[in-house]
């Protein structure tokens, strides 16, 4: 009972975080800014599910939110599907290879593991930007309209691109964070952080051990196409960047900056770094040289993360 | 036949590259169990660091000299700086720091240097050799040498001197090493200067004929990690068979199937040896102790 309770708390806090953060906007933009946090961090959640609850790492996870990306710029444009239909369309595929693949490459550990999904990431963004007639190389292509705005407008609904996806992916953050959160509190949520813990201990209490790990690394790759989908329909742009070998690097370190033990701690994580580069474009030129430091800095002195750290450091248990 | 000769002569000089960056993955990891993701900025280290050293008036070979005593300085610094204070820290987190410190090194390299591609004098003039019907550039020889002197010297000094073993034998068991008196600590830092000082070597050689700029180190390290873990991550005999067939296979894909997806092959390839045997061609397998 205590476990639902905090829950709907914690849900409550980020809901509240969402609907007020808007009153502190300067401008327009930062709804923008906004949605691109949230579109981050629902990637980040699902990292958190397979690196912080499995404990399994992936270095190729942006090979998924390619695939999302790419099912809602090609679907309608090929199949003539709606883009939400294609978004879907986009996960499944997702979840379908991460089941393919996942099979063999999770009886991998550690560095193995790490090099392997790393190698599917940059197959996959190799695929994306060679087949120039299908998805226009690296230079991109343009992903149909949702629709979504022009229906609001229908009744009455005046927004800004911006703000309606503000709202879009704090909704989408919301259901994955909720989602997450009962995952963890589950039977498989509980075998999958006893894996986590020992797998020879796991496996000798009857956890199937490559289930559960096949499990979070499936449930990951959705959380991180239907983020891929949401970046490309919000920006009615894409580039094979979205599947990039940096995109996974920045998705990894976003998880384990904010605290990868925990969906809160993840999405404090893609905050922060999608917000310093907005910080930081004045200064574009030491961007990466801030980046790099940051990343070993947090790594060496708050090896947890941020949230479990700040969180022992005002004296409780952090999350 | 002329063909398939070219492209064995290309892919050998790439192929050695790749073995010299997977020979530094090895000597760290064997050092300290750290798979190093900055190995691929000391390649790009070792050529911009020649580049400018020689563009400010410095003779080409003391300006490379420099640029590797330099680098593996970084190397050391690296070590002492990221890697010793997070010692204990799970995977994720140490790849995460080596993976920063090649963000930061490439920043500060765009920084200090620009962004531009540059190249210097190939040491032995640009006019091609014939052979059999095939040529070879003179660079790609000293690329191929350089690369086989630095393994017959590896293979020397961890065999014949009480300093090489002293390394092996910190690869082999840190806690036992420790015991019979080894300074792990100091092996540490010479393992990392070493690793450094190769790479730089191996952007020296190769910076005549692929060019460098700051960016060309994240490739690198790629092709160069897969390599190692083709041949079996932490065995240098397994990093020079991994990097050549690494470096032969790029090569014939290119030149018989399709140059954009010459890449791709690499890794695929390790893919299907990492699924068939999961330890690499050289590695031992292991068995995990309770």
């Amino acid at each position: 009972m205590m476990a639902g309770r905090r829950k709907w708390l914690q849900l409550g806090v980020l809901a509240a975080l969402i609907v007020l953060l808007p009153l502190f906007f300067p401008s327009g933009y930062y709804y923008r800014v906004g949605a691109l946090i949230f579109v981050n961090a629902l990637s980040v959640v699902g990292l958190v599910i397979l690196i912080g609850y499995a404990g399994q790492i992936s270095l190729g996870h942006a090979g998924f939110a390619g695939i999302g990306a790419y099912a809602c710029a090609l679907a309608p444009q090929h199949l003539g599907l709606h883009p939400g239909l294609a978004m879907l369309l986009g996960a499944l595929i997702s979840g379908v290879v991460a089941l393919l693949i996942g099979r063999p490459i999770l009886r991998l550990k550690g560095y193995y593991l790490a090099v392997a999904t790393l190698g599917f990431g940059i197959l996959m963004s190799m695929v994306l930007t060679n087949e120039r007639a299908l998805t226009g190389g690296p230079d991109g292509m343009s992903v149909e309209d949702l629709g979504l705005r022009a229906m609001l407008r229908e009744l009455g609904w005046r927004l800004s691109g911006g703000e309606m996806w503000y709202g879009v992916s704090g909704i989408a953050l919301l259901i994955g964070a909720w989602v997450a959160l009962n995952l963890l509190d589950s039977p498989s949520g509980r075998a999958m952080r006893a894996l986590h813990g020992s797998e020879i201990a796991a496996s000798t209490v009857g956890i199937d051990i490559a289930r559960q790990k096949l499990r979070a690394f499936v449930i990951s790759a959705v959380y991180a196409s239907i983020a891929g989908s949401l970046l490309a329909l919000q920006n009615g742009f894409i580039t094979p960047d979205v599947a990039g070998f940096m995109h996974s690097i920045e998705m990894v370190t976003m998880a384990v900056l904010g605290g990868v033990g925990s969906v809160f701690g993840g999405i404090l994580g893609a905050a922060i770094l999608t917000f310093l580069p907005q910080l930081l474009t004045v200064f574009a030129e030491y961007e990466q040289l801030v980046l790099g430091a940051v990343m070993i800095l947090v790594m060496i002195f708050l090896p947890q993360g941020l949230l479990p750290s700040i969180g022992r450091r005002i004296g409780r248990k952090g999350e | 036949m002329d063909a398939l000769l070219q492209f064995i002569f290309s892919g050998v000089t790439v192929g050695a590259v790749y073995a010299l960056v997977a020979l530094g993955f090895t000597i760290i990891y064997n050092a300290s169990d750290v798979v190093n993701f900055a190995q691929g900025e000391f390649v790009m280290l070792g050529g911009m660091i020649t580049v400018f050293a020689h563009q400010a008036g410095l003779p080409l070979a003391l300006a490379a000299v420099l640029a590797i005593i330099v680098t593996a300085a970084i190397g050391v610094a690296l070590n002492k700086l990221a890697i010793e204070p997070a010692r204990g820290a799970p995977v994720v987190s140490v790849i995460i720091i080596t993976i920063g410190a090649s963000i930061l090194i490439r920043g500060a390299t765009q920084l200090i240097f620009d962004k531009q591609l540059h190249r210097f004098p190939a040491f032995s003039g640009d006019d091609p050799i014939r052979v059999m019907g095939a040529t070879i550039l003179p660079q790609s020889l000293w690329v191929t040498g350089g690369a086989l002197v630095v393994f017959a010297g590896l293979w020397l000094f961890f065999t014949r001197t009480l300093t090489g073993k002293a390394v092996l034998a910190t690869a082999n068991n840190r806690i036992a090493a420790q015991l019979v008196g080894i300074n792990t600590g100091a092996i540490m830092t010479l393992s990392f200067g070493l690793s450094a000082a190769i790479g730089a070597l191996a952007g020296v050689l190769i910076t005549p004929i692929t060019l460098v700029s700051y960016d060309v180190g994240v490739a690198l390290a790629l092709k160069g990690f897969a390599a190692a873990m083709l041949g079996g991550m932490g065995n240098p005999k397994g990093a020079l068979v991994g990097g050549l067939m690494l470096g032969l296979l790029e090569a014939l894909t290119a030149g018989y199937l399709s140059s954009q997806y010459k890449d791709a092959v690499a890794f695929i390839v390790i893919l299907a040896v990492l699924f068939v045997m999961p330890q690499g061609i050289f590695g031992k397998s292991s068995t995990e102790r309770v």
